[in-house]
C-alpha cells in the first residue's frame, strides 16, 4: 500500500533593515516549526471545529515580533514550517529540519515528542513542546533538550483546585471521558484535589454512545443523580466530546469545571489585563481568530528564542539554552509578571487564566497560596515532585 | 439613560463657576474623563470621549486639552471649559500615549498596535511623520531642548531615539523587559525610563545615549514579580522621583542623586500613572483596578486620600484655572 506523506513546508524570511545607532554584529536565527497532523476524534458537536492552522499562527506572531526587534540589532530571524501528515513520519520530518537548525518548536503529541527528543544529534539542539500537556515529559520522561511553553495538566488542574479552595467548593465529583486523554487528564485531576485536601467524591466514566444533542436533558441527570451531594463536578472531555452537554443538565444545581464551564487555560480571548488586549488584537489581525492555547505556547517559544537571542546576540542552541535557564532570563509574556522556565524540567512558569466562555474568571495562583521561591511554582510540578533527572547539572 | 445628561447638566454649571485647579483623569473602560478639584478633592465633572481614552496632555497654554482615545483610532482635541469636542486630529491606529513638543505644535504620538510613531502638525491638523519604532509603542517623552523625541516599545524593549530634526531614529537601545515610560530630567542631561515586567528603571546619559545606572525595587513582603515600575514624575529640580509600582499598590520614592530608594507609599490598586499640582505638594495616582485616585502628600510622603473616579483610570494631567 502507498503510503502519502504529505510534508508542506513554508519558508518566511525577512530582511534585514539595519539600523543606525546599532552596534551589535549580525546574527541570523533559523527556527524550525514542526506540526504533526493528528485527525480529530468524532464529536457529538461540530460547533466548534479545531482551527487547522492551531499552533502555527502563533509561531508566525512570535516571528514577526522578532523581526521587528531584530531589525533594530542587525539580527534576523526565519520560520521554516513543516507539517507533517497524520500518517507521515514525524521523526522522520524532525531529522531534517535537525538537519538545517538547531532550534526546533514542535506541536505534537507526547509520543512523538519523546521520540523525536531522543533522537540522535538532537542532544546539542534545543527542542520546544508547544502542544503535549502530558505530566510525563515533565517528570520521568523529560529530556535536558526539551523545554516547554505549553503548560502541564498539573499546573492547569492545581489552577482549577486553588479556585476551588478559595470558594470553599470542598467536595469534587468528576466524570471523564474513555478516550487515554480523558483518563490522563482526570487522574491529573484526582491527584491534584488531593494534594489540596480536597475532597474526592465519585469518579464515574462517561461511556454512552447516544446522541447527546438530542438526550442531554434526559441522560445527564440520571447520571448525575448517583453522585449525591457536590460542591463543582469536574468534567475530563479531552476531545471536547461530551463536555458540553453536560452543563445546566445535572442532577443538582452545581457549577460545571474542567473541559466544559470553567476551565484553566494556557490562553483564551478573554485574557485582557497586562497588555493582553494588545498582543490579542496583534492576533486577530494575523490569524482572523483568536489566540488559543497552542498559538501562545508557539508564540512564547518564538519570544523565549527571541528574548534569549537579543540579550545575548547568540544564536546558537547551548548559548540560548544557558541563559533560558538562567536568572537573567524573563519573558514578558501577558500575564502578568515575568515568565521564566524550570531549571529542573523545563517548563516555562506562568499564571494560568481560569475562564468561562465570556469572561476571565481568575488567574492562578490565586491569592494566599504561597511558595518559597515564587507563587508560580504553586502549579504544577514542584522541584521535589518531579522525577526529571536530565537536568540535574 | 438618564445619567449622562445630568453630568452633562452638572458639567456645564460647574465648568462655568469652577475656580479651584484640577486634576483631569481618563477612564479607560468609561471612556470617560473625571475632572478632580484640588481643593475638595472630589469629581466635579465627568466628562464624555471617544472609546478607551489613555494618554491625556494640555496644550502648553491650557486653552485645549488632547485626548488618546485609543479604540476611536483619534487624538480627540477638546475645550476644557466646555468638554467639547472640538476636533480630531489624524493620528495613526490605536493611539495610546504621546507627548506635546515644546514648540507647542507637535504631537508624538505612539500608535500600540501599528508599531508606529506618528507626528502630527496640531494647526494644520495633517501628519508630519511616520517612524517605524518597535513593537508596541508606548513611553513618549521630547528633550526640553526638543531636539529628542523618544519612544520606548513594550515588546521590542527599547528606547528609539528619534532626530526631530529628520524625524529619523538615530539610536536604539536595550533596556529590560515591557518599558511603559520615559521621561528628560535634569536639563535634558538624563533619560528615565521604566520597565514594568523588569522591574527596574534604566537611567541613560542622554549626550551618549549609554546606560547610566539602573534602579531596582524591593518591598517587603511582596514578590519582586510583582514590583512593576510604569508612570513616573519628578518633584521641584527634579531631586526625587515619584514612581508608579502597578500591582504591588505601592508609590516608590526616588533619590534622583543617588538612584536609591527613600520610601514606599502604599496606595490603591494597580498604580498605573501620576500627576503633580501646581506647586507640586500634592501628588495625584491613578490606580487601574480599585478605580481611584489617591492623593499623596509630597512633604510627609503619606497618602491623604482615596478618591472615586470611572473604571481604570489611567492618564493624569493637571489644569490650572487662573
Amino acid at each position: 500500500m502507498l503510503r502519502r506523506v504529505h510534508i508542506l513546508r513554508v519558508v518566511f524570511c525577512s530582511l534585514a533593515l539595519m539600523s543606525a545607532g546599532s552596534s551589535s554584529a549580525e546574527v541570523s536565527v533559523a527556527i524550525h516549526y514542526i506540526k504533526q497532523i493528528v485527525p480529530a476524534p468524532p464529536t457529538l458537536s461540530n460547533l466548534d471545529p479545531i482551527p487547522e492552522d492551531l499552533g502555527l499562527r502563533g509561531a508566525e506572531l512570535g516571528l514577526e515580533d522578532n523581526i521587528t526587534t531584530g531589525r533594530f540589532l542587525g539580527q534576523t530571524y526565519t520560520l521554516t514550517v513543516t507539517e507533517v501528515a497524520e500518517d507521515a513520519d514525524f521523526s522522520a520530518a524532525v531529522r531534517a529540519a535537525r538537519a538545517e537548525t538547531d532550534l526546533l518548536v514542535l506541536d505534537a503529541p507526547a509520543a512523538q515528542v519523546s521520540a523525536a527528543a531522543n533522537l540522535p544529534d538532537m542532544s546539542d539542539a534545543l527542542l520546544f513542546n508547544a502542544g503535549a500537556a502530558d505530566v510525563s515529559l515533565r517528570s520521568e520522561l523529560c529530556h535536558a533538550n526539551l523545554l516547554h511553553t505549553i503548560p502541564s495538566y498539573a499546573m492547569t488542574a492545581d489552577a482549577l483546585m486553588q479556585f476551588f479552595v478559595a470558594r470553599r467548593w470542598d467536595e469534587i465529583a468528576l466524570v471523564a471521558g474513555d478516550r487515554p486523554e480523558d483518563v490522563a487528564w482526570a487522574d491529573t485531576l484526582e491527584a491534584s484535589a488531593r494534594k489540596f485536601g480536597l475532597k474526592f467524591g465519585a469518579r464515574k466514566t462517561w461511556a454512552f454512545d447516544a446522541d447527546m444533542r438530542r438526550n442531554a436533558a434526559q441522560e445527564v441527570p440520571l447520571f448525575t443523580q448517583e453522585f449525591g451531594d457536590y460542591d463543582v463536578l469536574l468534567v475530563a472531555d479531552a476531545a471536547d466530546d461530551f463536555a458540553r452537554y453536560v452543563s445546566y443538565n445535572t442532577w443538582r444545581p452545581r457549577p460545571v469545571a474542567g473541559s466544559e464551564g470553567l476551565r484553566s487555560v494556557a490562553w483564551h480571548r478573554v485574557v485582557e489585563q497586562w497588555g493582553a488586549a494588545q498582543l490579542q488584537s496583534r492576533f486577530n489581525a494575523l490569524a482572523g481568530r483568536p489566540m488559543l492555547d497552542r498559538d501562545y505556547a508557539a508564540w512564547a517559544a518564538l519570544r523565549a528564542i527571541g528574548e534569549a537571542v537579543t540579550r545575548t546576540g547568540a544564536a546558537d542552541a547551548k548559548t540560548l539554552r544557558d541563559y533560558m535557564l538562567s536568572d537573567a532570563f524573563e519573558l514578558a509574556g501577558f500575564k502578568g509578571r515575568p515568565l521564566t522556565f524550570r531549571a529542573w524540567n523545563g517548563q516555562l512558569r506562568q499564571p494560568i487564566p481560569l475562564v468561562h466562555e465570556r469572561a476571565l474568571v481568575a488567574q492562578a495562583p490565586l491569592e494566599g497560596f504561597l511558595h518559597q521561591r515564587t507563587e508560580l511554582d504553586t502549579l504544577g510540578l514542584d522541584q521535589p515532585e518531579s522525577g526529571c533527572a536530565a537536568f540535574a547539572n | 439613560m438618564k445619567l449622562p445628561i445630568l453630568t452633562t447638566l452638572t458639567a456645564a454649571l460647574l465648568g462655568t463657576t469652577a475656580l479651584a485647579d484640577e486634576i483631569w483623569v481618563t477612564n479607560e473602560k468609561d471612556d470617560t474623563i473625571s475632572v478632580i478639584d484640588i481643593e475638595t478633592l472630589e469629581v466635579v465633572r465627568t466628562i464624555e470621549t471617544g472609546e478607551r481614552p489613555r494618554g491625556i496632555t494640555f496644550s502648553k497654554d491650557h486653552s485645549v486639552v488632547y485626548i488618546c482615545a485609543s479604540d476611536s483610532d483619534a487624538v480627540q482635541v477638546m475645550d476644557p471649559e466646555t468638554g467639547e469636542i472640538l476636533h480630531d486630529l489624524p493620528s495613526g491606529e490605536d493611539p495610546e500615549q504621546f507627548v506635546l513638543h515644546p514648540d507647542n505644535r507637535h504631537l508624538y504620538i505612539a500608535n500600540e498596535d501599528d508599531a508606529i510613531t506618528t507626528v502630527v502638525d496640531t494647526e494644520t491638523r495633517t501628519v508630519v511623520a511616520q517612524i517605524d519604532v518597535g513593537i508596541e509603542p508606548e513611553g513618549m517623552a521630547v528633550s526640553p531642548d526638543g531636539k529628542i523625541a523618544i519612544t520606548t516599545s513594550e515588546t521590542t524593549n527599547m528606547a528609539h531615539w528619534i532626530d526631530t530634526e529628520t524625524q529619523d531614529l538615530f539610536a536604539n537601545t536595550l533596556v529590560d523587559s515591557r518599558p511603559r515610560h520615559a521621561e528628560f530630567v535634569k536639563d535634558g542631561t538624563e533619560l528615565w525610563v521604566s520597565s514594568e515586567i523588569g522591574g527596574t528603571i534604566t537611567v541613560f546619559d542622554v549626550a551618549t545615549q549609554t546606560e547610566k545606572a539602573k534602579i531596582d525595587f524591593d518591598i517587603d513582603n511582596i514578590h519582586p514579580d510583582r514590583v512593576q515600575p510604569v508612570g513616573f514624575e519628578f518633584t521641584n529640580d527634579d531631586t526625587h522621583a515619584f514612581v508608579a509600582l502597578g500591582p504591588s499598590n505601592h508609590v516608590a520614592v526616588v533619590n534622583a542623586e543617588t538612584y536609591q530608594v527613600e520610601e514606599y507609599i502604599l496606595v490603591g490598586r494597580r498604580v498605573w500613572h501620576m500627576e503633580f499640582n501646581r506647586d507640586r505638594s500634592q501628588l495625584f495616582t491613578t490606580n487601574g483596578v480599585s478605580g481611584d485616585v489617591t492623593v499623596v502628600d509630597v512633604a510627609s510622603r503619606k497618602a491623604l486620600k482615596s478618591i472615586k473616579v470611572g473604571r481604570f483610570p489611567w492618564g493624569a494631567a493637571f489644569r490650572p484655572t487662573n
